[in-house]
């Protein structure tokens, strides 16, 4: 059973970073419309770095584990280091093999993360 | 009477395939069903030694395609008791043909304030139509409620029947939970209300015997691939007055009587739906499929997903912390279930990797779901090539599933 690793098995039982900031710089709610998977993610940034960042979650272990993961990887990193994330860096954090069905739950977390750069830049440019 | 299960999977080419080193166990068929070899052949004899296009050709290859594809609509029409095989249409699926009544019938007969019916049990293709034509209209879309027993609360739905009511839709078999509702008792009612129904026959076509004379309904749109044929072939049954009343779906060659630079004529019904080339060589194999299961015959198919249904569900819920959803009375080959803590998806993950396919997720059926008060259910879908080894696979893998997530089957 090579998919669902110990490091899997521990975020997605007790996953790090989890809760709601109370004056996040940016906020997403993410879904995946197959499934009904669902990430709410905080994020607070200072000068172009990551303060914090937390989540609220609901669905499968890959999705779960797979934001505890992003979110433990990205704290105190530049926003601009993060716009370069892609699925294989999931794929990565995760050290599994991820079927391509799979894959879209692996994506949920980075896709609220780049949802919430784009809401950032949008906020500076205003 | 063949025999059902072991005997008959050695017709389907693709248990020949292991899969993660295990001989593959399908247990998928809600959403499409595998192939006998009589499939595969009739239409890898069409491309070899008939293929041409259809209705057109004066040549002996166009004649020969043209006989076996109008063949295949006589075949239909008998299969589901049809009056005439002109009530027969061909289409892509059972999605375009509940899409065609809704933008060829619906966009004529359909006013505002009319009110069209869907029941809680249906698939997004019998739902999201309505929900469009019905916005597109200004009409009202009513939905039956289900029970807490999952079936249809006829009561209500009585209620909500008035002059106003134009369609009623309503599945013959619920995708998620099996639940069959008492159809002839509600199309009986729609009419009294001067209603016309249409009947989602998807899941039940390849399971129970469909006589749409004794049903009475005046739309009945499946699929072949749910029932042993190729996929890119959908039927619509409709009633030979409707259907003549109906306007084309879409315009182009082949439907067309006679064209002039401005105006055109349309031939009669059905092939005034059937504009361009048809799935010609998937529509002659969907033959050979109603073949095959006309001869094991409905009622041994039937006493065989019983016999299935009953015994999954017995095994099954001798594991604390697996809920079934069970609907009460009549229902068929689906068993919803979600293992507590454990996402359905990775239910499925871990039963592919002992080579047992099942479905996981919304089922194409989001606001059942919701009702059913879950994130998504895991499924279980039985078929004639199915055995009781096969549910006792699925019960290894899911004290896997156990395993994986360290819950104690027994705790």
């Amino acid at each position: 059973m090579d998919l669902y690793s110990e490091t899997i098995l521990d975020h997605y039982r007790h996953p790090r970073h989890r809760g709601l900031l109370s004056r996040p710089s940016a906020r997403v709610v993410q879904h995946n419309p197959l499934c009904g998977d669902v990430i709410k993610l905080d994020i607070s940034v200072k000068d172009g770095t990551v303060v914090d960042a937390r989540f609220l979650g609901a669905g499968c272990a890959i999705s779960q584990a797979a934001t505890s993961l992003l979110l433990d990887s990205i704290q105190g990193k530049s926003i601009r280091s993060l716009e370069r994330l892609t699925t294989q860096n999931i794929i990565d954090l995760l050290g599994i093999s991820v079927s391509k069905a799979r894959e879209q739950c692996a994506q949920l977390g980075l896709t609220a993360l780049q949802k919430a750069i784009t809401m950032l830049k949008q906020k500076r440019k205003r | 009477m063949q025999k059902l299960g072991e005997h008959i999977k050695k017709q389907f080419p693709i248990f020949s395939r292991r899969i993660n080193g295990h001989p593959l166990v399908y247990l998928d068929n809600a959403s499409t069903s595998q192939k006998p070899r009589a499939v595969i052949d009739a239409l890898s004899m069409y491309y070899k030694t008939m293929n041409a296009n259809i209705h057109r050709g004066i040549h002996t290859l166009s004649e020969e395609a043209t006989d076996r594809y109008e063949q295949t609509r006589t075949r239909v029409a008998r299969f589901l008791n049809a009056k005439t095989s002109a009530e027969i249409i061909f289409t892509r699926g059972c999605t375009e043909s509940i899409n065609l009544v809704a933008a060829s019938w619906g966009a004529a007969a359909i006013r505002r304030n009319d009110q069209i019916i869907v029941s809680a049990l249906e698939h997004h293709a019998n739902l999201v139509p309505w929900q469009e034509l019905a916005r597109k209209k200004g009409a009202r879309l009513d939905i039956i409620p289900l029970t807490a027993g999952f079936t249809l609360d006829e009561k209500i739905f009585h209620s909500l029947l008035s002059r106003k009511t134009k369609l009623v839709c309503l599945t013959s078999q619920s995708n998620v939970l099996g639940t069959i509702p008492p159809l002839r008792r509600m199309i009986r009612a729609a009419h009294a209300a001067g209603a016309r129904v249409l009947v989602d026959a998807a899941q039940s076509v390849g399971h129970s015997r469909t006589n749409v004379h004794a049903l009475d309904c005046d739309f009945l749109a499946f699929s072949s691939h749910k029932m042993l044929g190729p996929t890119g072939v959908g039927i619509l049954y409709a009633k030979k007055e409707t259907l003549d009343t109906m306007p084309p779906y879409q315009y182009g060659g082949d439907m067309v009587e006679s064209v002039a630079q401005r105006r055109s004529t349309y031939r009669p019904a059905p092939w005034k739906f059937e504009a361009g080339t048809p799935n010609i060589a998937d529509v002659i194999a969907f033959a050979s499929a109603i073949d095959f299961l006309e001869s094991i015959g409905f009622d041994a198919i039937q006493k065989h997903d019983t016999d299935l249904l009953s015994y999954a569900r017995s095994v099954f819920a001798s594991y604390p912390g697996v809920r079934l959803f069970v609907p009460e009375g009549e229902s068929n080959s689906v068993l919803s279930f979600t293992v507590e803590g454990v996402h359905p998806h990775d239910v499925a993950t871990v039963f592919d990797v002992q080579a047992i396919a099942i479905r996981s997720g919304l089922h194409c059926a989001e606001p059942l779901v919701r009702l059913l008060g879950v994130e998504a259910t895991a499924r279980m879908s039985f078929y004639l090539y199915n055995t009781r080894t096969d549910i006792d696979r699925a019960a290894r893998a899911l004290e896997k599933v156990f395993k994986v997530f360290s819950l104690a089957p027994s705790a």
